[in-house]
């Protein structure tokens, strides 16, 4: 089988990378330094120990990372069938990766952008292959969430979504499809959420953990929001709402500025040990 | 051995929840409010705190429901090592 691309080692491409060599493709996984890999490795391989023991089914550590190489730069894809990249969302960061990824993978290889909220028709014109870029929107743990949303820019073909969907398909996802709108479905509705979540404690009319009892208790939800946010990255959920504010030029996306401080701050939630909790650093 | 080890983790449940009343037989999943998450959080600590590596085969949800729960896979783990 030939070899998915996977660029950006974060917390999502760790997700994707997981999927991916655990449903039995070959994944080369990019980042900008050997220490970054190196840590996306270990946490591929502590992941897949605890799978079983986080409802998923029983995983072998050293199979799946024998199926995964590492790479730094984007030109690491370049024998990519498909590239699936999850760099942060910021658009000078993702502009310039796929510059790279276009002038160095394939003219068949597909671009797979897997972000929360920029919208793939801008993405797919700085290449010049924007029949075969598509967006993907997987959700976080991605190994355990078994539905995504799938967005076609505006110039994306038939083909390509074919393609996409077969693999996502062999990943153990479904695909809902959304028209490509800044935000999609799913953070159009949760980073506001979110946002004004973190307005709440911000202004102490609740403590986070109040915010989320009534979510889970109330609304059923499995997690509340700001459980949510330290799980996603409350810089990444900072990133989105920006996005989403300058995209819009809507004054009801306005970032809440306990998360700018949070993110100056380093409590970027579970990665770094504390966010909106405390967890047990390791 | 097995006591200190219960209250060690009886600890570090109750300090991420201290909203609940927690005993060391209490099904902390079965509370509504703890999800999956913190089983991975529970085995870094008892493998950091013990200095043990759980084997996958002790990676089941039903090792970490409760202290006692806990701290009797510390004790098997823990005479494991001695014997080896």
């Amino acid at each position: 089988m030939s070899v998915i691309g996977v660029i950006g080692a974060g917390v999502m491409g760790v997700g994707v990378a997981q999927n991916l060599a655990s449903t039995g493709h070959d994944v080369v996984l990019v980042d900008k330094d050997e220490k970054t890999l190196a840590a996306a490795l270990a946490t591929i391989e502590r992941n897949s120990r605890m799978s079983r023991l986080m409802g998923g089914p029983a995983l072998d550590a050293d199979e799946i990372l024998s199926r995964i190489t590492t790479a730094v730069g984007a030109a690491g894809a370049a024998k990519a069938e498909i590239v699936i990249e999850n760099v942060t969302e910021n658009w000078d960061v993702k502009r310039e990766v796929y510059e790279t990824l276009d002038a160095e993978c394939g003219p068949d290889t597909v671009f797979v952008v897997n972000t929360s909220a920029i919208p793939i028709t801008k993405v797919a014109a700085v290449t010049g292959r924007p029949d075969k870029v598509v967006g993907v929107h997987f959700m976080n743990p991605v190994p355990a969430k078994p539905v995504v949303e799938l967005i076609p820019g505006f110039h994306t073909s038939p083909e390509t979504v074919e393609r996409t969907k077969d693999l996502l398909h062999a990943m153990g996802k479904k695909a809902v499809h959304v028209k490509d709108s800044c935000g999609f479905i799913s953070n159009r509705v949760l980073m506001l959420t979110v946002n004004e979540a973190a307005f709440l404690v911000h202004e102490g009319v609740a403590d986070a953990a109040s915010v989320d009892e009534v979510f889970r208790g109330c609304f059923g939800h499995p997690m509340g929001p700001l459980e949510t946010a330290d799980l996603i990255g409350v810089d990444t959920i900072l990133y989105s709402v920006e996005v989403l504010y300058e995209h819009y030029a809507d004054s009801k996306y306005r970032p809440c500025p306990l998360l700018k401080q949070m993110t100056d701050a380093g409590l970027h939630g579970r990665k770094s040990g504390r966010g909106f909790y405390t967890y047990d650093s390791n | 051995m097995s006591t200190t080890a219960k209250d060690q983790i009886l600890t570090f449940v109750r300090e991420r929840y201290p909203q609940a009343e927690i005993d060391a037989s209490q099904d902390i999943f079965a509370l509504g409010f703890v999800n999956s998450l913190f089983a991975m959080e529970l085995v870094m600590f008892v493998e950091k705190t013990f200095g043990i590596t759980i084997p996958n085969e002790e990676l089941r949800i039903d090792n970490f429901r409760t202290a006692d729960t806990m701290a009797s896979l510390v004790a098997r783990l823990s005479a494991d090592l001695a014997v080896a």
